[in-house]
């Protein structure tokens, strides 16, 4: 057994085991951290099969922002686990039956009848100095372009979609426009009111401010 | 690869879509806050235009573009017509309806042009990466139209049903997809037919094909894959659920066409007895449980599965009779399902939703035009002769009979022949049964225009059904 197959298997027990604990933890911010877990195997496995952009991005992309932005909401939200977990050990059997049934139907199928090595020999490792970086830049906007920019639309329509699901327009709410603050004269705020300098009618207060109050919305 | 080898003239309609629905975008948001008219304008306007573009550039020969990843044939140019029409219907029905709810917004309008945009590319996609583009730009924009009401739970829910249970049969075409490439080594559809052709057969393939059949079959609706249509189609508000139900059909069907016949014809024999039971269980299950249903709106939709099962028939027969006669099925039943959603949107006013079967009763004492639109609707449906319905189902029928598939017509003659009880029965509640609410219908001349020539084009096409045989038919080069 070489290195190479060894990572390879070391790689891949610990993403399957993950990826199984994701499912079974009972915390959910453990669950997210398994789920990183997941991802860094998936990405190292990538790694070792030559395609080490996508691993790097992968990397990047999930483990760096989706999954941490993930772990915040999962944080913040103090999600309830108990009643997603409801019936799980009455439904087990049923699921593990299921699932065995696919993974033996699958590995069938995938397994080296399909996909033996007599079948797809394993392909020359590329030189030190090849990069696949260089490779998916040159077809990804020549070749590619028109996929690549139907992808630019697809995030377009997240974001259109987002909006107008989330966006809601509360007419009580008090924001600060600076325009409004900087535009503002003297007269807008202060109000320069005339009253009556009689002391004549002092006795009666309250009919008196009232009088006043009258005047002024005149 | 220079400017010229791309070949921009096919992607045409595409490009000025894009280009449209992004003005849109911009323009929407300083627009006077009464309602986006000037958008709703803008969408129709920009559905002439690429109607009157794909009509210009509609000719007999196949155009490539992309280094061949796009492809424009005579089926991809009539299925693009077809959407234009029936979702420039649709945004001029569902106008009243959403101003009444509150929700007469320009992203509708957006999303719409959007979704337009993904059954485009699929429709006229000859790769498997772009076909899964297409028909995810198409999903999102309608998953976030399921939810458009947002303030509505049941909408909410059946959004989150379509998002989830999408994704899953996403994830599952994908599969298929991966595999098919795994075992190809290509993801260009013309070159997977070669390969597939030249090769031997292998599990592997084998199984791409079930993955690929399955997750198309769920996009298309189709049992034992339909749980989530009933549900989504009665939460979405009905203008959303007349959306969904008429043009996201023509580019399933467009992309069944794509990955079975054009990528997997060499597999026919392998997918067509996959086909043949889920078309067998769709059309019992959507019309003997459409029986049951007391909604208007979830019976139509049982009768959308036991439809679509009638377009699975024409494209099993793996002739071009059979693809041209599932072509024409699958128009006359989205003209068909834009009339019967839009009588629930004739019948509903503000702050009251006409989807119980109840509320058609009388319905001839209240408009006996409106009345009569749709005791067509209904017969052609059925498949009652000289409707548009009828030359469907019976173009359907005699492309299997022709490959001699007999007892699979009888039956689809016999769950036919069930289904047209429960469209009966909704003519006689319209005729015969008092109304339990008398007030005058208030839908306006939009609803009703839209509504009579819906009505109108099941007697014109059922009388002179000849114009539109010899279209689909041309597509597929007959």
């Amino acid at each position: 057994m070489s290195l190479y197959q060894i990572l390879f298997y070391v790689f891949a027990s610990v993403a399957v085991l993950a990826a199984i604990r994701v499912v079974t933890v009972k915390n959910p911010v453990h669950a997210a951290l398994y789920l990183v877990l997941t991802f860094f195997s998936t990405a190292l496995i990538w790694i070792l099969m030559e395609a080490e952009f996508l691993g790097i991005v992968l990397l990047l992309v999930y483990v760096g922002a989706v999954m941490v932005l993930f772990l915040f909401v999962v944080m913040m939200l103090d999600v309830n686990i108990a009643p997603l977990r409801e019936g799980f050990i009455r439904n087990l059997p049923v699921g593990v039956f299921v699932a065995l049934v696919m993974i033996i139907e699958l590995a069938l199928i995938l397994g080296p009848a399909s996909f033996g090595l007599d079948i797809y020999p394993s392909p020359e490792p590329a030189p030190a100095d090849a990069g696949n970086t260089l490779a998916i830049g040159q077809v990804l906007y020549t070749k590619f372009v028109y996929p690549f920019e139907i992808a630019a639309f697809i995030l377009l329509v997240a974001i259109v979609a987002a909006i107008a699901l989330a966006h809601r327009r509360r007419p009580g709410v008090h924001y600060q426009d600076i325009d409004a603050q900087v535009r503002v004269r003297a007269e807008d705020r202060v109000r320069i009111a005339e009253l009556d300098a009689d002391k004549t009618r002092r006795g009666d207060v309250a009919g008196d401010s009232k009088a006043n109050q009258d005047k002024e919305t005149s | 690869m220079t400017l010229a080898s791309l070949n921009l003239q096919p992607v045409l309609p595409e490009i000025v879509l894009a280009a449209m629905a992004c003005l849109i975008l911009l323009v929407d948001p300083f627009l006077p806050k009464r309602g986006p008219t000037v958008s709703f304008v803008l969408s129709i306007l920009t559905l002439i235009a690429l109607f009157v573009i794909t009509l210009v550039q509609m000719d007999d020969s196949v155009r490539m573009s992309f280094g061949d990843m796009v492809v424009n044939d005579p089926m991809a140019d009539l299925m693009k017509l077809v959407v234009y029409v029936l979702v420039a219907a649709v945004f001029v029905i569902s106008r009243t309806y959403l101003r009444q709810r509150g929700i007469d917004k320009g992203e509708y309008y957006m999303l719409g042009l959007f979704g337009v945009l993904g059954m485009m590319i699929t429709i006229s996609s000859n790769h498997l990466l772009l076909l899964y583009l297409g028909l995810e730009l198409m999903s999102l924009a309608l998953y976030a139209m399921t939810a458009f009401k947002r303030d509505d739970g049941r909408a909410s829910e059946a959004a989150m049903k379509y998002f989830v249970l999408g994704a899953l049969a996403s994830g599952i075409l994908l599969y298929g997809m991966s595999l098919l490439y795994g075992v190809t080594g290509n993801l260009m559809l013309t070159a997977i037919a070669e390969t597939v052709a030249a090769g031997e057969d292998s599990m592997a393939l084998k199984a791409a094909v079930v993955l690929i059949v399955v997750g198309a079959v769920f996009k298309m609706g189709i049992a034992p894959f339909h749980m989530w249509l009933p549900d989504v189609y009665e939460g979405a508000p009905t203008a959303v659920t007349l959306y969904l139900a008429a043009a996201p059909k023509v580019a399933a069907l467009a992309l069944v066409m794509r990955l079975l016949v054009d990528g997997m014809g060499p597999l026919f024999y392998d997918w067509q007895p996959m086909l043949i039971v889920v078309a067998m269980l769709s059309m019992a299950i959507g019309n003997v449980v459409a029986i049951a249903q007391t909604s208007f709106k979830r019976m139509l939709t049982y009768s959308t599965i036991g439809h679509v099962g009638f377009i699975l028939l024409g494209v099993l027969a793996g002739t071009n009779e059979g693809y041209a006669a599932a072509l024409f099925y699958t128009i006359a039943y989205a003209v068909m399902t834009i009339g019967g959603f839009g009588i629930i949107l004739l019948l509903a006013r503000q702050g009251f939703e006409a989807e119980s079967m109840d509320d058609l009763k009388g319905l001839n004492d209240r408009s006996p035009v409106m009345a009569f639109v749709f005791l067509l609707l209904m017969f052609s449906m059925a498949g009652i002769p000289f409707t548009f319905g009828f030359w469907a189902k019976l173009a359907v029928l005699q492309s299997i009979v022709g490959v001699g598939l007999w007892w699979l017509a009888t039956f689809a003659v016999v769950t036919a022949v069930i289904g047209a009880f429960y469209y009966l029965r909704a003519v006689k509640m319209v005729y015969f049964d008092k109304p339990e609410d008398t007030s005058p219908i208030q839908a306006d001349v939009n609803v009703r225009g839209v509504l009579i020539l819906s009505g109108a084009s099941m007697l014109i096409f059922g009388l002179y059904p000849t114009g539109l045989t010899a279209l689909t038919a041309g597509a597929f080069g007959l």
